[in-house]
């Protein structure tokens, strides 16, 4: 392992080179922009042997990523924002044509208003398209992500597409100290990808993206729910298990920090995760009982390993980056419902926070943490939803 | 039981064959063959290839006439409208 200086994009770049890709179809959106960037100066470098496609949309992107990985070859990629959102209907037929796809998303807010900053509300809306989700917390863990998603997206048990939310700027743009990986540990770790179930050979003729009336489409999505429920699960572990092996650092679907005796465990995704801990260091030292549960996978939503965390806490602060219009927080709202059937369970509070690049501070996660403390006394959830750090006054039309 | 394939591939060429979508059909096409001429416009337009041409002995020559394979017309109606010669009406179709 070397040592290296990097931003969030030159993480997963690095990490997509370093898997050899064949083919990486990609189009230029900010925060990932540095992706295709960084690939095309590999490929001009001769650091890289891969087939670059310029397309003109994110849709061409993912539809030529999909074509070039029913041949057979290895497909990497990276958008954000309005790029996942163009792709949207590419990515539910990656999943069901199990084409292990692999995608680096700069999580950026939607429009309107038009806004470039961090905000998880890109990938959460495509959280049903049937992609493996991981969110990286530092660049070091963009990279190793990267890196894990190829061998866990191509195991024959799962095949499919698997993508990397790296927050816009915080990480994308913020250069770290990272460990990287060398190409031969890489080429010990990962294996060439060889697909058995689709490749490019006039000898082997088959149809492929087929039409499936109503007696046989129920039965092919559940067959990839077996691949995402059951088997990806295992897999992941799995990998996590052989990556801290050879290069010592520990993945988990859900990280828990100082959660044992917690009464209050807040719940974060992402960059904010660093802040939270922070958060919760201050505060024990104050004597205070709190804890914090990271979610690395969101897809497949590791729901027993977060219950086992969560169960004996008596409120979970659930920070949710995006929002459920009309609803309230996403992952909230997964967590709630994982605790339904459950005879003991902790009340559970959703906290919508920096949305579109909104800083998320120290002081944010004290409000949040007070406002459970409120939850405790009373024993009873006042409000469900709660947005942080808002000063809205309506203006008038003129 | 349904078999199912990873990925909903297909390893079986042409087996849309097999796929017989004639019964989607609400209207029907009804060709009448004496005033058909065999001018192929109704096979070029058929946008499911549900025609085909075939040769017939009439007064004890071969002629060139449609023939619609009603396992796989839907009933669109664009061979009645294109039909050169209103050699094809469309009908309800009755089960």
């Amino acid at each position: 392992m070397v040592k290296m200086v990097m931003r969030g994009n030159e993480a997963t770049a690095l990490g997509a080179k370093l898997c050899r890709p064949h083919v990486i179809p990609a189009y230029p959106i900010t925060p990932s922009t540095m992706f295709p960037e960084r690939i095309s100066e590999y490929i001009a470098d001769g650091e890289l042997d891969s087939e670059f496609v310029l397309v003109e949309s994110e849709h061409s992107a993912m539809s030529a990523a999909i074509g070039a990985a029913a041949t057979g070859a290895r497909v990497t990629t990276a958008t954000a924002s309005q790029g996942l959102e163009l792709m949207h209907e590419m990515l539910f037929i990656a999943s069901g044509m199990r084409l292990p796809i692999i995608m680096a998303v700069g999580n950026r807010a939607l429009s309107a208003p038009i806004n470039i900053w961090c905000d998880h509300q890109d990938t959460i809306s495509a959280r049903d398209c049937g992609w493996i989700q991981m969110y990286a917390e530092r660049n070091q863990e963009a990279l190793d992500l990267m890196i894990m998603a190829f061998k866990i997206g191509e195991n024959k048990r799962v095949l499919l597409p698997a993508l990397v939310g790296l927050d816009a700027f915080v990480l994308t743009h913020t250069q770290e100290i990272v460990d990287a990986p060398t190409q031969e540990e890489v080429d010990k770790f990962l294996p060439p990808y060889k697909p058995t179930h689709v490749y490019l050979d006039p000898k082997r003729p088959i149809s492929i993206g087929s039409f499936g009336s109503p007696d046989v489409y129920m039965e092919f999505r559940f067959a990839q729910d077996i691949a995402m429920s059951v088997e990806a699960p295992k897999v992941i572990d799995e990998v996590f298990k052989e990556w801290e092996k050879l290069f010592g650092r520990k993945y988990q679907k859900v990280t828990a920090f100082e959660c044992k005796d917690a009464d209050i465990i807040i719940v974060t995704m992402g960059s904010m995760t660093g802040t939270a801990r922070e958060t919760v260091r201050k505060l024990r030292a104050a004597g205070k009982k709190v804890g914090l549960c990271k979610i690395t996978v969101l897809r497949p939503f590791p729901d027993q390993e977060l219950k086992e965390i969560l169960k004996n806490a008596k409120v979970v602060a659930v920070a949710d980056r995006s929002l459920s219009l009309g609803y309230g927080g996403p992952v909230y709202a997964e967590i709630a419902s994982s605790f339904i059937n459950d005879a003991k369970k902790p009340m559970v509070q959703s906290f919508i926070i920096g949305l579109g690049g909104r800083d998320v501070l120290i002081k944010d996660f004290e409000t949040i943490v007070s406002k459970c403390e409120a939850t405790v006394r009373s024993g009873k959830v006042e409000k469900t939803t709660e947005w942080i750090n808002v000063n809205y006054e309506p203006a008038e039309v003129k | 039981m349904v078999k199912v394939s990873i990925g909903a591939v297909n390893y079986v060429p042409a087996s849309s064959l097999n796929y017989k979508t004639g019964s989607w059909r609400s209207m029907r096409p009804n060709l009448d063959e004496t005033k058909c001429k065999g001018c192929n416009l109704c096979f070029i337009f058929c946008p499911d290839s549900a025609i085909v041409m075939c040769e017939r002995i009439i007064d004890g020559k071969p002629k060139k006439k449609a023939q619609i394979n009603y396992d796989y017309c839907k009933g669109c109606g664009i061979c009645a409208k294109e039909c050169s010669a209103d050699a094809i009406t469309m009908t309800e179709e009755v089960k």
